[in-house]
């Protein structure tokens, strides 16, 4: 008995003992000793050891940050004729995002609903499902674009393949989390009436999903409407491929209205989607 | 009024229950009809023109190099058997490219959430005027709409294509997230627990010690901790602009076909990722839980 209660104790609690408090009745009360000095000492450490690394200098913001306050200030006046030039890659980033999006969550589903403990009980098939699922989601989105033009060509078909990888990953993680918290006793309740599997999942589980699935496909499009703003700087159709060639050209007048396009179509669908997902919850 | 009738009426049999259900069909229809309206349209433009010329070759030579990884870049390997220490630690190992990506990603999040702080309280309705926190909402939606490859580009003209043009990039960038949720545990703040440190007659500092402090400094680690999760995938990317990190490597390995070293930068960043995320999980439910 003893020798469990010794086991409990924290390694930290072990080293520094806890300082012992005897009250004024005789009773005596441990308090351990605060595990800032040792946090903040770790975090030094590690601070310390990126700034070697990353070779940081605050002296150079100050000794060149007027170039960036005289970029900023070009990208403020935007060049309003250059609109007519970000209309149709815009309309193709947009598409892009909404397409994958579509595809992505519609693919996430069954997956999610495979890898989730209480359908699925065979452990062994969650495991492996989940591990491909986490390797999927943790590529970066630019190097699924990047491969998917050399793969299937420069263009818009590329940039829909990455957001579709993208948001498959992404949704599926969040949809297995959230049907491992539904509630199986109707599920359990149509199985014992005599409904199949699949019945009893149609009718008592995926009605309690559905709410949730929807808000996750929304908050999806919103990351992918920023995402495949950028995808075309490595050739995948949209917006990215002009913010390369602006930049390229130094012609930040013509990025500042672009960026200004962008802005004004996140900001609307931002807000729809965040009012169509204050419906669902 | 009616609404309410209708729902108190009580059914005598399952069947009339069952006759009464809510018919909604028209509406699920028309939400369908613009679902698919949307779709139609955004595939319009969606031309699939085959593989590209060498398409299969890369998409072999993907598959080959995440099988094959080079085992040179990841270990210390000498005549066939590892050395000590083990891992390549040269500038183009992937150990070192590794370490200075999250080396980036920690200094980036750690500036990123200090600066956050008077963004912040001066965004806060309920600390500054409203005028005041319009301006500064404005300025981190300005800031969270520029994507951070932008913000990259930008700085590059300032601090030349190096590691710390990445820090730069992603403490600006942060700034737009972290203050967001911010903003969301300082309105949260329960100020009843200032008045009773009031009335026990504590001084203002003890009462921002004792009252404030608690409430919202696990709030601001999680954020911070998520927001280095974020920061960590997107330092992998901002390479390829040539702000430093594994990125820069990789993209180039991608363009000249070394798959071999592809395969294994892409494993080493997946095996990274998924333990950064195991450990900032935990402590984030450690955090919320107390």
């Amino acid at each position: 008995m003893k020798k469990n209660q010794q086991a409990k104790v924290p390694l930290f609690d072990r080293i520094f003992k806890p300082r012992v408090i005897t009250l004024p009745n005789g009773h005596s009360v441990a308090k351990p000793r605060s595990r800032m000095p040792l946090i903040l000492a770790v975090l030094a450490l590690v601070l310390w050891a990126s700034v070697k690394l990353t070779g940081f200098d605050i002296g150079v913001i100050f000794r060149r940050g007027n170039q960036f306050t005289v970029i900023l200030a070009q990208i403020f006046q935007p060049d309003w004729s250059y609109f007519g030039k970000v209309i149709s890659p815009l309309l193709d980033t947009i598409k892009m995002s909404i397409l994958g999006s579509v595809l992505g969550a519609t693919l996430a589903l069954p997956f999610a609903v495979i890898a989730s403990t209480n359908i699925n009980r065979n452990g062994i098939s969650v495991g492996i499902l989940r591990f491909l699922l986490n390797i999927i989601r943790t590529l970066p989105t630019l190097i699924i674009a990047k491969l998917a033009a050399l793969i299937f060509g420069l263009g818009t078909f590329a940039g829909t393949v990455a957001i579709t990888v993208f948001t498959f990953g992404v949704v599926s993680k969040m949809m297995y989390e959230s049907i491992e918290t539904i509630d199986m006793g109707a599920y359990e309740a149509m199985e014992s009436a005599g409904g199949s599997k699949y019945q009893s999942f149609r009718v008592a589980c995926f009605p309690q999903i559905l709410p949730t699935y929807l808000s996750y496909c929304l908050y999806s499009l919103e990351m992918n409407i920023r995402a495949a703003a950028i995808l075309g700087y490595v050739g995948a159709g949209g917006l990215g491929l002009l913010i390369n060639e602006r930049v390229g050209w130094r012609d930040y007048h013509g990025l500042g209205m672009l960026l200004l396009c962008l802005f004004v179509v996140v900001f609307i669908i931002e807000n729809t989607s965040q009012y169509l997902r204050r419906k669902l919850s | 009024m009616k609404k309410q009738e209708k729902k108190s009426v009580s059914f005598r049999t399952i069947q009339e229950a069952y006759e009464a259900r809510p018919r909604l069909w028209w509406l699920y229809t028309l939400i369908l009809l613009i679902a698919v309206v949307i779709l139609g349209w955004s595939a319009s433009t969606m031309e699939f023109k085959g593989l590209a010329k060498k398409g299969i070759t890369v998409a072999q030579g993907v598959g080959y190099g995440l099988l094959h990884p080079d085992a040179k870049l990841l270990f210390n390997i000498d005549d066939g058997r590892l050395v000590f220490p083990f891992l390549n630690l040269t500038t183009e190992g992937v150990a070192y490219q590794l370490l200075q990506t999250i080396a980036i990603a920690v200094l980036g999040t750690v500036i990123g959430g200090i600066l956050a702080i008077p963004f912040s309280f001066l965004a806060c309705n309920k600390i500054v005027p409203k005028w005041l926190a319009f301006i500064f909402n404005a300025v981190i939606l300005m800031i969270r709409t520029i994507p951070s490859l932008v913000w990259a580009l930008v700085w590059i003209r300032v601090t030349g294509p190096n590691a710390f043009c990445g820090v730069v990039t992603q403490s600006v960038c942060s700034i737009g997230m972290i203050s967001k949720m911010y903003i969301t545990a300082i309105e949260d703040i329960d100020t009843r627990i200032l008045e009773s440190l009031d009335a026990s007659g504590c001084s203002a500092f003890q009462k921002v010690r004792y009252g404030i402090l608690p409430q919202i400094i696990p709030n601001f680690v999680s954020t911070v901790i998520y927001r280095f999760d974020i920061n960590m995938k997107d330092a992998t990317t901002l390479g390829i602009v040539g702000a430093g990190g594994i990125g820069a490597p990789l993209i180039q390995c991608i363009n000249s076909s070394r798959w071999g070293m592809v395969g294994s930068y892409l494993w080493a960043l997946v095996v990274l990722m998924l333990i950064i995320e195991f450990f900032s999980t935990r402590i984030r439910n450690r955090l919320t839980r107390g």
